[in-house]
């Protein structure tokens, strides 16, 4: 496995299957009276994040935090980023600080494989732009796993499970992530959106296609819902929400099509009413919950794994 | 970053011993490895254990059975197995990593996780005897303390192995000994068991380091 974790096209399968088994047995400290281990102590884990973000912050700090590692929140509002620092300077005053890893959420596209190339330490992809947000897509294919798979899940990977991605499959790095994984694990994924926000090169991704949602239900174990991202659409990609959402959202009809040990699935934040209805949302189907506390669980596996154990070069 | 290596067996070098578990497992009558217990002096030694446990801990009351993955783990479950012949009652069983515990992490990458198990009882209040295959260091012993420290608050806490080869680093001694095997330091020590290895044997061989 490579030092950065960057996109999830780098994991091998043997990788992937790893750090799912180990999340599977670090489950279980989340039920125990002391949610802590001494695994990471002395180890620095920094949060750079140049994004608004709450749940993949939180849940990375938790992670770091369970492991014992020591944990800086730098975010670019109130820093000094905001007086103009470029982020490679901000990654060496970081390492300057003694800092093991650096968890980095940005804007553009790439930013994390460049600040890999200026910083000594390991570098993990929070989510970098449209491109892509690999722990986001190790949590999803964990909870797939502990859902469809089972109790007798370690050491297996997804083979044969159908995943329906669907919604803005052009801005979402979540998709991209998933689609790349779920591949690497055996799974057999299509990805649903209007043409408006079907990337151009779709076919050169591992996964099928289709503009009809309807047309995909019953062939379908997981439905993953992708959030409409206001914020990253500069132009019109569908004429209303509300036709977005007859043609696109999940709702209770929909659901009720999906196969019967179907589950349903959302990265969050959710636009309850667009892209999935209360109902569905609140449904036992629904992995919402269950995923943000798998995220927790996952990245605590990619730490140990990453930082853990022997430092440069023994791997 | 997280390649997977063999796990050593007790040999000299190692900072701890660990379980052995890789593929190409020596057979007995494979050069430079003697046999020291047969699977005869294993099932007899395990009996003598079993009634120990029980004479020890007043008919096993509130005992739980914790074995160290992964050799440890299977000979927890022939003890409780044993116990359950002899009281009428099987021992609750478990099992306990001790890898995210172990002082030895930073010397090597990062190694899968093995599973922990704890009866649905708990280990509050419970007479824990934790099972491993072969005393060495003691290290993994440690460890194990450290890790059930965090599952809860045992009464007392006992040990049994299948074989003490000596050589310890830290004040840890075992209740219950399958067989004291003096060895040199730079001896290996490898126990076969058929759960894992498609039969019982005790080796002792020169180490390969």
């Amino acid at each position: 496995m490579n030092k950065h974790l960057i996109s999830a096209g780098d994991l091998s399968r043997e990788d992937a299957v790893l750090i799912l088994d180990t999340a599977a047995e670090l489950a279980s400290v989340a039920g125990r009276p002391i949610k802590k281990l001494p695994t990471l102590r002395g180890r620095t884990v920094v949060n750079l994040f140049y994004e608004d973000s709450t749940r993949t912050r939180a849940s990375f700090e938790a992670a770091a935090k369970r492991l014992s590692a020591d944990v800086i929140n730098f975010s670019a509002k109130g820093s000094s980023v905001a007086k103009g620092e470029s982020l490679k300077d901000t990654a060496l005053t970081l390492e300057a600080m003694g800092s093991d890893a650096i968890v980095v959420r940005h804007p553009a596209s790439g930013a994390p494989r460049r600040l890999a190339d200026w910083t000594s330490g390991r570098v993990i992809n929070a989510g970098d732009g449209t491109h892509e947000h690999p722990t986001q897509a190790l949590l999803d294919a964990f909870t797939i796993r502990q859902r469809l798979v089972g109790p007798d899940q370690r050491g297996k990977g997804l083979d044969g499970v159908r995943v329906t991605i669907v919604g803005d499959i052009l801005h979402s790095r979540v998709a991209r992530s998933n689609v790349l994984l779920l591949d690497t694990l055996g799974a057999e994924v299509t990805v649903v959106a209007p043409p408006t926000l079907m990337p151009w090169a779709i076919e050169t991704w591992p996964c099928k296609a289709s503009y009809d949602f309807d047309a995909e239900l019953r062939k379908t174990d997981v439905a993953m819902m992708l959030r409409v991202q206001q914020e990253r659409m500069s132009a019109a990609f569908f004429p209303t929400v509300r036709e977005y959402r007859r043609r696109y959202g999940l709702d209770t009809g929909r659901m009720a099509l999906l196969p019967e040990h179907a589950i349903v699935m959302h990265p969050g934040p959710m636009n309850r009413g667009v892209e999935i209805a209360a109902e569905v949302a609140d449904s036992p189907r629904s992995t919402i919950v269950a995923q943000v506390a798998n995220g927790v669980t996952v990245r605590m596996a990619v730490l140990y794994l990453m930082l853990g154990g022997a430092a440069e070069g023994a791997a | 970053m997280c390649a997977m290596r063999p796990e050593p067996d007790h040999a000299p070098g190692d900072s701890g011993p660990g379980k052995l578990d890789r593929p190409d497992h020596p057979s007995p009558d494979q050069q430079g490895w003697k046999a020291v217990l047969t699977p005869e002096e294993i099932r007899r030694a395990l009996s003598r254990i079993a009634h120990e446990i029980l004479e020890r801990t007043h008919g096993g009351e509130g005992i739980v059975l914790l074995g160290i993955p992964t050799r440890g783990v299977y000979l927890a479950r022939r003890l409780a197995a044993r116990i359950g012949e002899f009281e009428g009652a099987p021992a609750p069983v478990g099992s306990l990593d001790v890898t995210m515990h172990r002082d030895d992490l930073r010397l090597r990458p990062a190694r899968a996780l093995q599973r922990t198990e704890v009866p649905p009882d708990g280990v509050d209040g419970k007479t824990v005897v934790l099972v491993d295959d072969v005393l060495f260091s003691g290290r993994t012993v440690r460890a194990a303390l450290d890790a059930l420290n965090d599952l809860g608050r045992p009464r007392s806490v006992q040990l049994a192995v299948l074989v003490d080869r000596g050589h310890r680093e830290l004040p840890i001694r075992a209740d219950y000994v399958g067989k004291n095997l003096p060895t040199a330091h730079r001896e290996a020590v490898r126990v076969l068991l058929s759960e894992s290895d498609g039969g019982d044997s005790v080796l002792l061989g020169e180490s390969d380091q």
